[in-house]
This record gives structure tokens, sequence and C-alpha cells, in this order.
């Protein structure tokens, strides 16, 4: 989530999801957070019965907008304006937490002479390049800045988390600034003219929002922020998937910096994850770009070839990073243990080394061109869930093997022989030559192991039963998988092979089916001191000459006393003062700290901004800091500690400066070196929008944008009017994800049997389309069919003197049923291009454009790509990119 | 009211749905189906959000989805187009509807065969092994709750999870509500939760929500008081719940004066409105 930690420091929700009953207004937008995730609810719903106000922005009214104060429908992927028009408004009525910003935040430091703003050059900052479609980041610096070194590895390292790593060697502190907030060039002023455009009008212009509902949200916000009250924000991955998903939740950053609502109770910004344990898989990453910790993967240049190399390029002289060799030395000693040593640089050489962008849909389309052999699918099911379904289900016919481990067989298991293109006529099984592996898993009650959720909270959870069968867990198998690899090379002597041969793998076994203990590898994440032999307390202890052990550092202190800490559950006291942090309840990284930044609750001088919003506190009695959480800051760091100018490390960063991530301590309300896209968000459409952008007409779409300009992946075409309507995807309660699980039980099928779509009176006025009946949704991609709901949950809107109308569907369906009592349905992701955000290659699925006629689809859904010409060169593996370098990806989760 | 099941410690047991925190999510049915084995109804194409669209046999609790529209105040001069620009969803109310386990139960009032008997929770729940299907108890019921089972022909409603009562549990759709909406407990603590709340709502500015089914003076109470009761916030023929509700049986006694007379018909009226619905139900 590069958004939050190019902003604050660390790619993850601040706060916790039962801290929503200390907000008093908690602002919902890029999320239904009722219907995807009803058990968080609950605390949002404790709120409103303490009175906080809740606001939904959303293009459609939904079970989240009917039990919230407000519903302001917006048009899907204009966010920015709605956000920059909050951002303006805030600062022009001077409603900012002022102490907060001049001292927490990056406002005061000063801009570069020659960076310009968007306003100067219609859309663009300064740095761009026509011909690679990137920018120089270089004039984005703060004064003062030198432009980062070669050996920068961030400049195509991940975004994912924490903060970009094109600060090295930075001391921030030493910035020139104006704590007045008055200079032309400090970012507070450099913010207010990027913004002062974005008026009531505009809002209303290009998000059909009309004026006085949008001065009501703002109103809202800015009554319940402050000293006394805070603002909780939530979103979800409507916010991720666009084309500008990152600038989107960087304009949420902005918004929450500027009212003062990070790091404080029933503040912050909640980044609602899809699925039980995302937050884990990018923590322990199944990202290609990261490795455990967010540590960034060595890149196949000279630069990465050494460890001294690496760390010099990812470890920064001040703020928490400057710690980075002790993390990346204490992961090699988990790895390959005592082969590890400090004469062979721990074994670095002999990581993978990255050669590009080897995210998801370059993979796909890498196999679509017969350039992928095989490909294990483990937890995820691309033939429904990824975009452009059709042409995921066209590159798994491309493949020598496929290993698919899933509860049944599902879409991706089955595409050879039932899929959209098997029943067209278009493939034929007899052609197919991947051969299918199905194995069958085990269920989440039928093995052991932790969560990691949206709140960062592990959470562990024992096996209830045996899994049926064959059935394995996934760390059976892959466990097994390694065993027997590590036993076909044992005898190697070859180099290449020195990483397997010295794997460390010596999980204990238990059972009949020799099923490796999952404590044992929390134990291995924890980390150990490999002189005593004894589990670490925590990232405090680890070491850089190889006496410490570690295989993630954020989680570190997880099996500390040898205590497997995330099955704790008591949940303390929760009527106490601070009663809903119940410290004791599962484990949180870092450090069990529940609200991160939470310096930031307490003034620069370490008093509470007030009694009602207390957290984190320094007792002067004590010298340390104390509150009814783990403070997010060192323990014994005074409020008043003003750094040498010399300093490096931690050493650098203030006693009152909260973000102990960033290099200079503050939150980011400009960001120099974070996105690749814009220091400041800036609007742009979505990459199909049928309107043009009202600020900056000659643009249209983010600049930066990821396309592929493919036969297989056409886009509606500028001026193309076949495509008047804008769709967007969501989620329903009653199904989870691509569906397998939720369509195949007869429980929660019969609650929604159909796929359906969700369109205005208006509309379905004007096509003849009926309540109930069939309609059918057209894209350049596909068409499919669904049942039409025509509510006026969804509202044409206004846009001057434009009337809009938007096409609302739930993603849940597909062609596969193990049971006679489950449903199947058309897959809306058939309808969808694949594109990216450029700094996470995530696609934009929230926001696209369609047409919409009454009736049933006249063949199969994706026929119409039968035909397209997909002849490419298998060894080009980076294909028709337009010219844009995408340079990460999220994980598998986020993908509709 | 004659219990059936005696045990000493046992007390009035029921539920309190709040609607104003339900958030639709439906966690309640799947719960109670699985808790009591029902079966999946047949598909059926859904009323909106609303494909269970009833309490039936199978379906023992069953979210209603209440949709009003604010539309703006009518000019002459406004289109269609205009009018549906202005139209805004004012609300959309969840309730979670089940059986009210009545102080007077009509089902029961009807069983010929004492099937349907009350516990020591008085609570009414049906003996499927005594039940022989005659199906008088579903016209009986003021609220076309209880239903017969298309396939084995007897009667099944809401037990308020017996089962569990008797261990000690809560009911499964209690215990899965997210949000608490669904609350259960001793009866009249239940009431005063519900009073207080009633209140708490009307000091915030909601006047109109209101206990339906408990807390009414003695002559005014839905079918003697509900053990299952609701806390609503549109009239109660919104939620497809009747105004007034009684078992039919109730009506039989001697008549003492005029006033009574006049009621018992009005009565008849409603009964006999409940009895159409059931059958149209039935079809």
């Amino acid at each position: 989530m590069p958004g939050l930690g190019t902003s604050f420091g660390r790619g993850a929700a601040t706060n916790y999801q039962q801290d929503f009953q200390n907000a008093d207004c908690i602002w919902i937008q890029g999320s239904g957070l009722m219907e995807a995730h009803p058990v968080g609810s609950r605390w949002a719903m404790k709120a409103r019965e303490r009175g906080a106000k809740l606001i939904h922005v959303d293009p459609h009214f939904s079970r989240t907008s009917a039990v919230s104060d407000m519903h302001v429908p917006i048009r899907a992927g204009s966010d920015i304006a709605f956000l920059g028009g909050l951002i303006r408004h805030i600062i022009e009525t001077k409603s900012y937490f002022e102490e907060y910003v001049v001292n927490y935040t990056n406002a005061p430091h000063l801009v570069r002479e020659d960076f310009q703003d968007t306003e100067d050059l219609e859309g663009l900052f300064s740095g761009f390049d026509p011909e690679k479609g990137t920018y120089d980041r270089t004039t984005w610096l703060f004064e003062g800045m030198e432009p980062p070194g070669k050996t920068s590895s961030a400049e195509v390292q991940s975004t994912q988390a924490f903060t970009d790593r094109t600060q090295a060697g930075e001391t921030l502190q030493q910035v020139p600034n104006d704590p007045t907030l008055q200079h032309p060039r400090c970012v507070f002023q450099v913010l207010r003219r990027h913004y002062s455009r974005y008026t009531p009008e505009m809002v209303s212009k290009v998000c059909g929002i009309p004026e006085d509902q949008f001065l009501k949200v703002a109103e809202t916000l800015i009554a319940n922020s402050g000293r006394e009250r805070t603002t909780m924000l939530a979103y979800a991955v409507g916010w991720t998937q666009h084309t500008a998903g990152v600038q989107m939740i960087r304009a949420g950053s902005i918004v929450q910096l500027l009212l003062g609502n990070i790091g404080r109770p029933g503040g912050g910004i909640m980044a609602m994850r899809g699925h039980a344990s995302i937050q884990g898989s990018s923590d322990i990453p199944t990202l290609y770009d990261l490795l455990p910790g967010y540590l960034p993967m060595p890149r196949a240049t000279e630069d990465d070839q050494t460890l001294a190399d690496y760390v010099e390029a990812g470890g920064k002289k001040s703020g928490w990073w400057s710690h980075f060799d002790e993390y990346i030395i204490s992961l090699l000693k988990a790895w390959f243990g005592e082969a590890a040593t400090p004469e062979n640089d721990y074994g670095f050489g002999h990581l993978p080394k990255l050669t590009g962008n080897h995210s998801h849909y370059v993979t796909t389309l890498r196999a679509l061109d017969g350039g992928l052999d095989g490909m294990f699918v483990m937890g995820q099911n691309p033939a429904v869930g990824s975009q452009h379904a059709g042409l995921q289900r066209r590159a798994l016919a491309q493949m020598k093997w496929l290993v698919v481990r899933d509860l049944a067989d599902l879409e991706t298991a089955s595409f050879w022989k039932d899929s959209p293109e098997i029943r067209s006529g278009e493939m034929k099984p007899e052609d197919i030559q991947t051969e299918v592996f199905l194995m069958p898993a085990a269920g989440h009650v039928e093995k052991e192991g932790h969560f990691t959720n949206t709140q960062r909270l592990l959470q562990w959870r024992d096996k209830a039963l045996d899994p049926p069968g064959d059935a394995r867990s996934e760390l059976h198998f892959v466990y097994h998988i390694g065993k027997r690899i590590k036993a076909h090379y044992a005898d190697s002597t070859r180099e290449r092979d020195w990483p397997i041969r010295h794997l460390t793998w010596g999980y204990r076994e238990h059972g009949v089916h020799d099923e490796p203990s999952a404590e044992d590898v929390l134990r291995e994440i924890n980390g150990y001191d490999l002189t005593t032999g004894k589990l670490l307390n925590g990232f405090g202890e680890m070491r850089n000459d190889g006496t410490t052990s570690c295989g993630c550092w954020i989680y570190s202190g997880c099996f500390a006393d040898n205590v497997n800490q995330p099955r704790r559950r008591d949940p303390g006291d929760l009527n106490a003062p601070g009663g809903s942090v119940s410290p004791e309840w599962g484990w949180a990284w870092p450090a069990n700290r529940r609200v991160l930044y939470n310096r930031a609750s307490a003034d620069p001088s370490g008093k509470p901004w007030s009694e009602r919003k207390k957290l984190v506190w320094w007792d002067e009695e004590k010298e340390q800091w104390a509150g009814y959480d783990v403070p997010d800051f060192p323990p014994g760091k005074r409020p008043d500690y003003k750094p040498h100018p010399e300093a490096e490390g931690m050493e650098a960063i203030p006693g009152s400066a909260p973000f102990m991530m960033m290099p200079d301590g503050r939150g980011a309300l400009f960001s120099p070196s974070g996105p690749l896209d814009a220091p400041i968000p800036t609007h742009y459409e979505p990459l199909e929008s049928p309107v043009p952008n009202e600020l900056y007409p000659k643009l249209g779409a983010n600049p930066l944008g990821i396309t592929w300009m493919r036969p297989e992946n056409p886009l509606v075409a500028e001026g193309d009017d076949h495509y008047p309507l804008v769709a967007s995807t969501f989620r329903l309660t009653e199904h989870h994800t691509a569906g397998p699980m939720s369509r195949n039980l007869p429980w929660l099928a019969e609650l929604q049997p159909e796929m359906f779509a969700e369109i205005d009176p208006v509309l379905a006025r004007e096509r003849g389309i009926k309540d109930g009946e069939w309609m059918v949704i057209e894209t350049p991609r596909a068409e499919i069919e669904a049942r039409a709901k025509v509510t006026n949950r969804v509202q044409p809107l206004r846009m001057g003197e434009r009337i809009i109308h938007q096409v609302c569907l739930p993603w849940h369906w597909g062609t596969f049923k193990t049971n006679p009592q489950g449903v199947t349905g058309d897959t809306v992701n058939d309808l969808i291009a694949i594109s990216g955000d450029p700094n996470t290659t995530i696609h934009e699925s929230k926001a696209f454009r369609c047409n919409v006629r009454a009736g049933r689809r006249a063949g199969e859904t994706t026929v119409r790509l039968a035909d397209v010409d997909t002849d490419q060169d298998p060894n080009d593996d980076q294909p028709d990119f337009a010219s844009k370098t995408p340079h990460s990806v999220l994980g598998d989760e986020e993908q509709a | 009211m004659e219990i059936a099941v005696q045990r000493p410690e046992a007390q009035r047991m029921g539920f309190f749905t709040d609607t104003t925190v339900c958030i639709g999510c439906k966690a309640c049915e799947v719960a109670c189906k699985q808790w009591n084995d029902l079966p999946a109804d047949d598909l059926r194409a859904s009323l909106s959000y609303d494909a269970t669209r009833e309490l039936s046999a199978s379906t023992w609790r069953h979210v209603r989805f209440v949709e009003t529209l604010r539309i703006p105040e009518p000019e002459p001069t406004l289109n269609f187009v205009e009018a549906a620009l202005g139209a805004q969803l004012d609300r959309w109310v969840f309730m979670s509807d089940v059986c009210k386990h009545c102080t007077h139960a009509g089902c029961l009032d009807a069983c010929p065969t004492g099937a349907l008997i009350r516990t020591e929770f008085e609570t009414v729940i049906v003996q499927s092994d005594v039940c022989n299907g005659c199906g008088y108890c579903v016209p009986s019921c003021p609220f076309g709750v209880i239903d017969r089972d298309p396939y084995d022909g007897r009667a099944a409603k809401c037990t308020l999870c017996y089962d569990r009562l008797e261990d000690g549990l809560e009911p499964a759709c209690a215990k899965a509500c997210p949000t608490d909406s669904i609350q259960f407990g001793p009866y009249e603590e239940l009431v005063e939760r519900a009073k207080g709340r009633v209140a708490t709502l009307h000091e915030r500015g909601l006047e109109g929500a209101y206990l339906y089914g408990a807390g009414d003076e003695p002559q005014d109470q839905l079918a003697g008081g509900l053990g299952a009761f609701f806390l609503l916030t549109e009239p109660p023929e919104r939620y497809g719940l009747p105004a007034h509700a009684d078992s039919p049986i109730q009506q039989n006694g001697p008549i003492a004066n005029a006033t009574g007379v006049a009621a018992a018909f009005v009565a008849a009226g409603l009964a006999f409105g409940a009895f159409a619905a059931a059958f149209r139900k039935a079809r």
C-alpha cells in the first residue's frame, strides 16, 4: 500500500477495527464497509450508537449507505477531485489543525525552486519525459536535497509499503522551512495553489455531487476533528483498483494529516483488506519484488550484487531504516543457517535477482504468448477473479502444466473442459496441452496457523478437525515439496544449487501425514538469538553480525518468551480507559502496537491533545513514554530532544516527530520521492472515461497509468460513443470474492442466487430494461448477461449539463458448480481490460466504460476476442508496454 | 399459560430485535439454517436484495429489506428524468423477522394433537414427532409465521433454539449477529432494556422509534405480548406485520358487553385477514 507507506512510513492500516467505536465521525469512501466487513462493522455501529456521524461516499447506495447518516453518490473514479475539494476547503477556511500540521507534517518544508506544478503545466509536474512516459523526480525534492545516486535501488523497487528508499543518505531535518507556512515555496502554499481550482463548483461538475452535499461532508469532517474529536477514514479496493489508485489514498492521507487525525484514537486510516490474511501476504510477501518485512528484492544490476551495496541502497542514514542491515542479515541467517557467514556475504549472492516486472498481469501475458512453462495457483482463482478473465483463461491454455491447490475443481482448474471459450468452440479440450494437477486443499478449520488481518493483527487458530481424504494444508504441501527438492539436490556440487542445499528446513513433524509444525515456522519468523538459542523478544534485539536470525523483522516478538503470542485471547477490561486496545488479544506488528504513529496523540510537549483523546503520553517522572497502547516511538526519547546536525539513525529524529519511519519524522503532505506519478495527488480521469478531464483537458487519464496496447486487450477508443456508461464493481455480504466457496454453499447461494446489475430507472426506461428481467452489459472485451435490478439505489448524476448513468456490478459469479443447489453466472471480470497503477500494477476495475441493452447475450461472453491476432514474441516478456514501466504488484487478493 | 415442560429454575426467555442497528448481513438466516439443519429453499427470483422473501417451514429467520423513497414535491413541470434525478432512496431498513413466541399463541391454541407446546422458557415449539400435518396452526398464526414443510407436510418454525437453551447456550441467530441487532435474554430484562433503548433514540431525535409487541398496556398487547419483539421505526405494515394481532381463539370467550361485541367483530375480521394472508402464502 504505497499510498499509506509514502505518507506515513508504513503501508498498513494505522488503527484497529475496534477503534471505530472511539471515532466521532467515520468517513467511508472506496469501501462497502458494512457489506464486505460485517464483523468489523460491529464497532462502526457502536460508534454510531455513541453519536458518531457516518458518511458513505460511493457510486451506489448500499447497505453501508443505509446505516450511514449521509450517502453521497459519486461518479466512479472521480475521487481525487472530491478529495482535492476537501483539501482546498480545509485550507481556505483555515480549518486545519494548525499545531499538528506545523509540527507533525512536512507543511513547512521548502520545495526546490525549479519545481513546477500541474497548475503551471496543464496537468503534468516538472520532470516529465514524454518519450519514456515517466518522471525524473529531481525537481520534486526539497530545497537542498540532492538527487539520489545511481545506487538507489528504490528507483525500481516496490513502494508497496514503507517509504521509498530514494532518500538514502538524506537527513531531512536540515531542510529549509517556514513554520509560519507563509513562504510561497513551502509545502503548505504549494498545496494551496495546487488545489485552488478544486472548488465546490468543480467538485460538482467532475463528481456529480451537488455543492451543498459536498460542503456538508466537509463541514462534518471538520467539526469532528481537532483536539477534542477525531474522524476515522475507511477505504478498501474501491480506491486501490484505479490507474490513479495510489494517488487517491495519498489524497485521503493528506486530508487526515491536515485535520490532525493520524496517530490518534478513533482517527487514522483503515485500509480494509479483502481476505483473511491479505495483510500477511504482503508482510511475508507473495509479491515478486519484496522480501519479508518489506525489504526490497535485490535487482540483477551491478549495484545490488553484494550485500554492502544492497544495504547502502536500501538503508537510510536517519530514521528507523538505519537498522536495515540487521534485518537483511538476520533474514539470511534464518534462511541459510550456519552456511550464512560474513565471508560469503551470508549467502546474499545466492538470492534470486529481479530482472523486471514479474507481476501477475505481465506473467499472464507472457503465458499467453507461450513464454511460461507452468504455474502454481494456490488460494486464487484467476479464471474468475483476475481482470480480463477471458484472457486469463486463454493464457492458462498455453502452458505445459498447471498446479491448482483448492477445495474443489474450480474455474481455474476446469478451464480446459468448461469455460466460455470451450463452449464457443474457440478452444477444444483435445488441443489444450496444459496438464492440470488439482491438489485437494484443507479448509481453514482443517489446519493450524495464523492469519494477519486488516489491522496487522496476528491471530492464531488451532485445527478443529482433520482434512478429508488426500486434502492437506498449504504448509504440508510446500514443506514436503521443499523436502523432496532438497533431497534431489543433496549431492549437487553446482554453485547455483547452494541455496537449495543450505536452506534451513528443519521443522518438527507430527501426525500420520507428517504435518510440519506451524508453530516452528512462526518461531523461525520471530527469530532467535543464535548465541543463546533463545527466541528474540523483538527487533530491538537484532544485530548485524550474524548472531541473530529472523524470518521477518516486523513480526519479531510474536513468539517472545517462547509463547505463541497470536494465540492469546484475553480482551482485558473493555470498559477501562483505553480498554478497547486489548493488548493481550492476539499480537500486532510492529511490537504489538495497535495504533501506528501514536506519538501524535500527544502534543509536541508530550501531553495528550485532550483528555477525551488520550492514548500515549510522556511520563516525566519515569522519563519515558506511557499510555494505553505500546508507544510507537523510542521509549526514552524526551519530547524536547533536538538532534545534533550531524546525527544519524534514530538519533536524527527529534522528540517531537511522530513518524519515525520517515527520514524527517514527519507525515508527508508532499511526497518528494514516494509515488512515481505525483508528489501531490492530481485529478486524472479513469483510463476509460466518458467525460473529458475538466481540470486538465489536455490530459485525461493518469499519464503514467500502465496500459497494454494489444489486440486482445482493446480499450474504448477516444470519441467512441458506443460505451457512454460508467461501470463499477462491488461485493455482496453473501458471497466471497470469486465465489467458489459461497456459490456452492446452498445457504449462501439461495440468498444471492443470480448475477445482477443495478441500474437507475431513467436508464432502464431509455433502454427498455425491466426490473428482474435479463440485460446485457457490453465492453470491447466481452458481453455478459445479468438480471436487472432497476433501483433508486443508483442515481443518474448531474455533472454540469451532462447526465451520467452508472452500472453497478457485483463480481462473484462464474461457471463452477459442485452442488446441485449451487449457483452460476457470468463473470464480470470478462468485461474489464488489464491496466495498472504505475506504482502497484493494480488494475482499474472500479471505473470503466460500458453499454447495456435489454435481453440476453448473443453468444459466449468473450467470443468477440476469438479472432484477434495474438501473435507475440514469447521471449519479449514485457510486451507493448506503451512505454510505461510498471514497478510492483499487490497481492493476489486485490484482484477484483 | 400452560407450561408443558417443568423446570423450576427456568424463566421466560425471548428475543429483542433492534432494527436500528441491523446491517442486513443475513448472518442470522444462515446461522439458523446451519444450526437447525434446514435446507436451502428452491431458488427464487429475488425482490431486490431479498431472495428468501418470507418466513417458511425452512426459513425460520428472515431479514426483510424495507425501502422507502423520498420523492421531491410534485411539480407540474417535472418530467420523468428530473423526478428520478431528485428521487433519493430515503431509507433502506433491515428487519430480522422471526416467530414471535406469543403469550396468546394462535398456533398452539389451534393445534388439535398437542404437537405445539409451551416450553419451560415460555417459548412455543412444534414436536415434529407428534404433528400430524393437519395445518390448523397455519391460519391461526396472526403473523403468517408457521408453515407446513412441502415435503413431509408437518408444521415447522423457529424453536428459539430450544435445544441450545436447554444447554445454556444462546440461540444461533443471536450468537451470529455481528451488531447485536438480535439480543437474547430473560424476557423481563429484555423489555426493560428495549424501553431504555427507545427512550435513547427519542432523545436522539428518532421520534418514530417504538416497540412492537412489548411494553404496551395489557389491553393493547399484541397477542398478549410477544416473546420475540421488535424495535421499529416505520409503521408495522411496512415490515409486513399486522398492526393488531391476537390468537383467534382468544376472541371466543364470553362477551361481557357491547364494546366486547364490537371488539370481537373486529378481531374476527382480522383473523379472517390473517387466514386469507396465510392462504395466499400457502398457494
